[in-house]
């Protein structure tokens, strides 16, 4: 149980500090969808521990939201590279004080 | 005919409205028209007061109401005017004063650019006036007395192009104000107490209420009459009101506007009646008013200033015949017609003599006059004989009356009133050789002559006044004809008979001509004023107004300047401090509240991965604890 915990956890940081660090959209993205994935296997693991199915029904709706946010996301990012011939998070920064 | 007293008003009212909008076109004949008004409404006036005449002495009083002006809650008041004997002898001073000086302003004028607009202010005041005298409630009256502090104010300032006039135009304007403050105190004590400011309602209820109530509005009634009547301690700005053309210095500051004050009091008459402590004050500060007006009379050597300290002089004659009670009334009312006639006579004569002397004021530059201007010398004699009281004439009978009234009430009152009448037979001999006798001491390039006839015809009719207007006392017929107004007089006997009280008046006359006589008749007076330095104090205090201006700098000016700048430091760095500064620091904290938007996508993911770590902990903590 303790393992697939441990190895949620981690890849969750993986995801936190890929988003943190990265500058290329499209990994950030994919960071994201790293962290996403990281709850969802500790949704799954205290479901089974637990042995009630919230923990599984809940990870599904992760997976529908993660599928509509990457639609979004895609999106967003190739405009933006259409506009910009970039896909670095540190050039679309316009929304400043 | 008797409930045209508005009409008396709207006359001149019209004239000064036609002048003041009328263009350029009406330059030419703009004074006619303001005579004429003036004229017009002294001969409506002249006709009611006739018509009043043939009426029995119990129905001389017609009120006439245009209307109502105020109507709030209780507040009632109706723009209504009283012809009664008192106000119909007013009425006849006013206009008919008023246009024999429009008459000789016409002369006066003439070579004034600014003619047309200084007769439509002269209209403007003849209304003002004339709706001081007539108004029958407090409020009306208040609009009239402000009215002719505006025409003062207007007219006082208006060679406005040199800085001392208008100067002199402002101070009277704010001395004013003072005494207006009290004035409008007295409109509202009478609303608060009586529900009403009708004169004659107050006059009527005054017994209704308690001593203190009736001696606090005697005092305001007085605080507002001290500004208008240049008295004792609002007595500053009457001298500098010499800044004005002469003849509104005859007009305004001599004969009518200056008496507003007298006129209050004994239009108020039953509250100085119901209150002893009131007409206490009113005699106090006749009194001293009486002595140093003759005493800053005695000492200028500017024939206008000398003349003012005169009129502050015999106003003070008249505040304190007012101040005397019933007895007193009808002497303060004779005294202020008579005066109203020779000092309005004298002050012409003045502006006659200044005429002639390239518009000298000095009286040590005059000198030998009397056969290079015989009419203004002789109008101007008569209004000497008449001032010093000398027997047979106007001032002989109504300062006579004052004094012995005086005396039966209080013998230490009499005898100031006494000492002053040697006084102004000092000053006005001074004037009266220091002027016209003497040698030449003019200066060079002056060619007297005597003025114009439209100047001189005003000049001897109102020397004829002066010398006649005493009939009026022919058989007490002020008294009787008062009556209805002032209420019936009680006389005293005085504490010597009458005959007694003449001749010593008349002895103590002839002391002060004796002493003028031997010091500016005897020898020549300097043709150039001697310095500060060598003269006695009592000069040096009457040059300098009895210190009024420095007193008043001292207690009040300087205070309040001092007042005004803490007052604007304290907004600037205080008020202005709290706000601009709130702005500022708001600025500073939006300033450092910037700094984290830095429009970059990773330090906001920072941002909110910290946040979602501290609410981890704390609901760790939460759970834990």
């Amino acid at each position: 149980m303790t393992e697939y915990i441990t190895l949620s956890t981690l890849l969750f940081s993986i995801g936190a500090v890929g988003v943190l660090v990265r500058r290329n959209a499209i990994i950030v993205f994919m960071c994201v969808e790293l962290m996403l994935n990281a709850t969802n296997l500790a949704f799954v693991s205290f479901a089974r521990q637990h042995g009630n199915l919230d923990g599984q029904v809940a990870a599904f709706f992760v997976m529908v939201v993660a599928a509509a946010e990457v639609t979004i996301g895609l999106a967003i990012i190739v405009s933006i590279y259409r506009t910009r011939r970039t896909t670095s998070v540190d050039d679309a920064n316009l929304l400043k004080a | 005919m008797l409930d045209l007293s508005w009409l008396l008003i709207a006359i001149p009212l019209a004239g000064a409205a036609l002048l003041l909008t009328w263009g350029k076109e009406s330059d030419a004949f703009g004074h006619l028209i303001a005579t004429a008004c003036s004229a017009a409404s002294f001969v409506l006036g002249a006709i009611m007061f006739v018509e009043l005449l043939g009426r029995d002495a119990g129905d001389r009083s017609v009120t006439t109401s245009l209307g109502t002006w105020i109507d709030a809650g209780h507040f009632h008041v109706d723009f209504a005017f009283t012809f009664d004997t008192l106000s119909s002898l007013f009425v006849l001073l006013i206009t008919g004063v008023g246009t024999l000086i429009h008459v000789y302003s016409i002369g006066y004028m003439a070579h004034d650019e600014r003619r047309r607009r200084f007769f439509a202010y002269l209209n403007l005041f003849i209304a003002a006036m004339l709706c001081l005298v007539l108004a029958a409630d407090y409020l009306v009256l208040f609009l009239g007395w402000e009215g002719v502090g505006l025409a003062s104010y207007l007219l006082i300032g208006f060679w406005q192009h040199k800085p001392s006039a208008a100067a002199a135009a402002k101070k009277a304007f704010v001395i004013n104000r003072v005494g207006d403050l009290g004035m409008a105190l007295a409109i509202m004590t009478c609303f608060a107490w009586f529900g009403t400011s009708s004169i004659a309602v107050v006059n009527d209820q005054i017994d209704t209420v308690s001593g203190t109530v009736a001696t606090a509005l005697g005092l305001l009634l007085l605080w507002g009459a001290c500004g208008k009547s240049a008295q004792f301690p609002l007595q500053a700005w009457l001298l500098d009101a010499m800044e004005g053309p002469t003849p509104v210095s005859a007009l305004i500051h001599a004969a009518t506007m200056v008496t507003a004050g007298v006129y209050l009091v004994v239009r108020s008459h039953d509250v100085f009646d119901a209150s002893p402590t009131a007409r206490g004050f009113v005699i106090a500060v006749g009194l001293i008013t009486l002595l140093a007006g003759a005493w800053i009379g005695c000492t200028k050597d500017d024939i206008k200033k000398s003349l003012a300290g005169s009129t502050m002089s015999q106003i003070g004659y008249m505040m304190l015949a007012a101040g005397l009670g019933p007895a007193g009334y009808a002497f303060a009312i004779f005294h202020l017609l008579t005066h109203g006639f020779f000092k309005a006579n004298m002050f012409l004569g003045a502006g006659s003599v200044m005429h002639g002397m390239n518009d000298d004021v000095d009286m040590r530059r005059y000198g030998a006059l009397r056969s290079a201007m015989p009419i203004t010398f002789y109008t101007f004699g008569i209004g000497y004989l008449a001032i010093i009281g000398f027997p047979g004439t106007s001032g002989f009978f109504s300062k006579d009356k004052i004094i012995e009234a005086a005396l039966a009430h209080n013998v230490w009152v009499g005898i100031g009133a006494l000492v002053g009448a040697g006084v102004t037979a000092f000053y006005m001999t001074r004037m009266m050789l220091m002027t016209f006798f003497g040698e030449k001491r003019w200066r060079e390039q002056v060619h007297p002559h005597e003025s114009p006839s439209v100047m001189t015809t005003p000049l001897i009719v109102l020397a004829a006044l002066s010398l006649f207007a005493g009939v009026m006392a022919l058989g007490s017929w002020i008294e009787e004809w008062l009556e209805p107004a002032t209420g019936h007089a009680v006389h005293h006997d005085p504490p010597l008979p009458i005959i007694v009280i003449t001749l010593i008046v008349l002895l103590v006359v002839a002391a002060g001509v004796a002493l003028a006589w031997l010091a500016y008749g005897r020898q020549q007076p300097a043709a150039e004023a001697p310095a500060d330095s060598e003269v006695s104090f009592f000069t040096r205090a009457g040059r300098a107004e009895l210190y009024g201006n420095a007193i008043n700098d001292a207690l009040v000016v300087r205070p309040v300047t001092h007042l005004t700048r803490a007052l604007v430091w304290g907004d600037g760095k205080i008020i202005d401090g709290l706000v601009t500064g709130s702005a500022d620091r708001i600025g500073e904290i939006s300033g450092e509240l910037r700094k984290p938007q830095t429009g970059f996508v990773r330090s906001y993911a920072l941002m909110v991965l910290g946040g979602a770590l501290v609410v981890l902990l704390g609901l760790l903590a939460v759970t834990l604890a």
